[in-house]
């Protein structure tokens, strides 16, 4: 274990007013080594999966190598040392997210399974025909398609908050759909394709003062920006490791213990119960009684290790480097000819959605990839969103903790280069 | 980069991209399937007529799409007019083999119906960028399903 914790202590720490080194950052990424079609990797792409820092990938091979056994079962060195670190890792998310008690964190596979697993524990229980869900316009797929398979089991009225034109999350027409029939607000904090950053603490208080539960798909924001569960005072939050250069595979589902404890269980099996009869079972406290089965173990350490890379960089340095990553990318796609930004709202992490007069989101994405872009293409999991703004897909460059001004030019370069084929 | 960019990206493909033939809805159509490529969100509608002897006496379509998927329903639009279903689903085959396969045997296909192949070949470069071939195929499968009398298609 002290093997683990060593290969984390070479970050500079998150001193306040910290110089946020990228070239230092990008030392960490071996793949940033890459060529693609002989040209230099510039991976804008992060929104949908975020590359992996050496101390990331050091840690889970150490694990491989050094420490693994399965967890919470054996009596020996090697299972407890491994039980060790996944309990670990689950106070490295706790403290990351500023939960008040590490049982409120629960490890799940992905952002979605812990949407389906509020969803199917504690919509089913708690939820009654006629009550009401809202969501917004600019959900991901994995925060719609759960609450509409909820909604028709149960007879829920799924309701939809709507976004301004530029990507603004309008709280006024969102206060006007709460009534005492909602029960839960399920939003997202970021949103993956337009970059909004919705007012959080404004729904969270709204919603409470309705009396409905809160929600936050905390995917895009995590990443971002650093994310308080009590200030915010939401009542679950979600996300996952691999956007947040941690492995795929892993996730996290934060839950308020009261809340948490009153649900059923969601998958049955090992690990998750007290005792097991023909006749009878019983559940097993939290955090296990959320986790059935042998866990993401592995993936859960190494998202551990990617918490302390981060948290070492600083949430608040990161969310300063993207902020000025952002601006300058906007300003410098702003003077491409035939360019258009989808999502311009003041308040927006560092995703830059565009569409070109000229060429296809697709087209867009094949060209440049000749010159070592990677930028996604198409309706990004949101396709009611793209309905809502008249589209059928977008491009989307994403920028991380390894990118840099230049990144941004040699985007521009190449969408130049769309230019001249597609006029 | 650019050589194959301009090899996949040819001006008859650009062409056809800004300005699709057949790109209406006719009221006689027989035949209409609805097609969409999940991964890039690129949709499309394709309308046949056929007359009793199935022979195919319209095409058309509409929809949105990339470059590649909008030329290569519009280029399919032309070429399908006065052809029998047998006739179409032989041609698909045919361009389908051309833009998978590299070893595809162009000599042997075009024995067959040397014109619609060769004005198809603009669409081969596809096969040096694999993602793509879903977009050049799109409006094939639509034609496919339509005749078959399905509705709906995606290409996974």
């Amino acid at each position: 274990m002290s093997d683990v914790s060593e290969a984390m202590d070479t970050r500079p720490g998150d001193r306040p007013g910290a110089t946020f080194d990228v070239e230092r950052v990008r030392a960490d990424f071996p793949i940033l080594n890459e060529t693609v079609h002989g040209r230099p990797l510039v991976f804008l792409d992060s929104a949908a999966s975020a590359q992996k820092p050496r101390q990331v990938i050091d840690t889970v091979r150490h694990v491989y190598e050094h420490e693994y056994a399965n967890v919470h079962r054996g009596a020996y060195h090697l299972s407890e040392r491994a039980t060790a670190l996944y309990e670990g890792a689950r106070d490295k998310v706790r403290d990351f997210l500023n939960a008040r008690d590490r049982k409120e964190i629960i490890f799940t596979s992905n952002v979605t399974e812990a949407i389906n697993l509020v969803a199917k524990s504690w919509g089913r229980a708690f939820l009654e025909e006629g009550d009401e869900i809202i969501i917004s316009e600019m959900e991901h797929h994995s925060n719609i398609v759960p609450w509409q398979m909820l909604r028709d089991e149960k007879g829920l009225t799924l309701k939809i908050a709507p976004v301004s034109d530029d990507g603004v999350f309008l709280l006024d027409d969102f206060k006007r759909l709460l009534t005492e029939r909602t029960k839960l607000v399920a939003i997202t904090h970021v949103s993956n394709v337009l970059g909004t950053i919705t007012p959080a603490e404004e729904i969270v208080r709204l919603a409470h003062d309705a009396g409905a539960k809160v929600l936050f798909d905390g995917a895009q924001a995590v990443v971002h920006m650093p994310v308080d569960v009590q200030a915010l005072d939401c009542d679950f939050y979600g996300f996952t490791g691999h956007k947040l250069y941690g492995p795929s595979g892993i996730g996290v589902l934060y839950g308020k213990a009261e809340l948490l404890d009153a649900m059923p269980p969601f998958l049955g099996g090992g690990d998750m119960i007290r005792s097991v009869t023909f006749e009878k079972t019983t559940y097993a406290p939290l955090p296990a009684k959320f986790e059935a089965g042998t866990p993401p173990i592995v993936q859960a350490i190494g998202l551990g290790a990617a918490i302390d890379y981060v948290s070492a960089l600083g949430l608040a340095n990161i969310a300063a480097h993207e902020r000025d990553l952002l601006t300058y990318a906007t300003q410098r796609l702003a003077s491409v000819e035939g360019l258009r930004l989808i999502g311009t709202a003041p308040d927006k992490a560092a995703v830059a959605s565009f569409t070109m007069e000229s060429a296809h989101p697709h087209d867009i994405s094949t060209v440049i990839d000749r010159a070592g872009v990677a930028i996604r293409a198409g309706h990004h999991c949101a396709e009611p969103l793209m309905a809502r703004l008249g589209l059928v897909a977008t491009a989307r460059a994403s920028f991380g903790i390894y990118n840099r001004r230049e990144d941004a030019d040699v985007l521009v370069d190449a969408l130049e280069t769309v230019r001249e084929i597609f006029g | 980069m650019f050589d194959e960019l301009r090899e996949l990206y040819q001006e008859v493909i650009l062409d056809h991209g800004r300005n699709p033939r057949n790109f209406r809805h006719p009221e006689d159509a027989t035949c209409t399937a609805h097609g969409n490529n999940p991964m890039c969100g690129d949709t499309l509608t394709v309308y046949l007529e056929l007359d009793d002897d199935g022979v195919i006496r319209d095409a058309a379509f509409e929809g949105k799409g990339c470059a590649i998927s909008v030329a290569s329903a519009s280029m399919m639009t032309e070429l399908l007019k006065g052809r029998t279903a047998a006739e179409a689903k032989r041609l698909f085959d045919s361009f389908h083999g051309m833009c998978t396969e590299d070893d595809f045997d162009m000599a042997a296909a075009e024995d067959a119906d040397p014109d619609a192949l060769e004005r198809l070949g603009v669409l081969a470069g596809v096969r040096e960028f694999p993602v793509r071939v879903k977009c050049a195929t799109l409006a094939w499968h639509t034609m496919s399903a339509a005749m078959a009398g399905e509705t709906e298609v995606t290409t996974e």
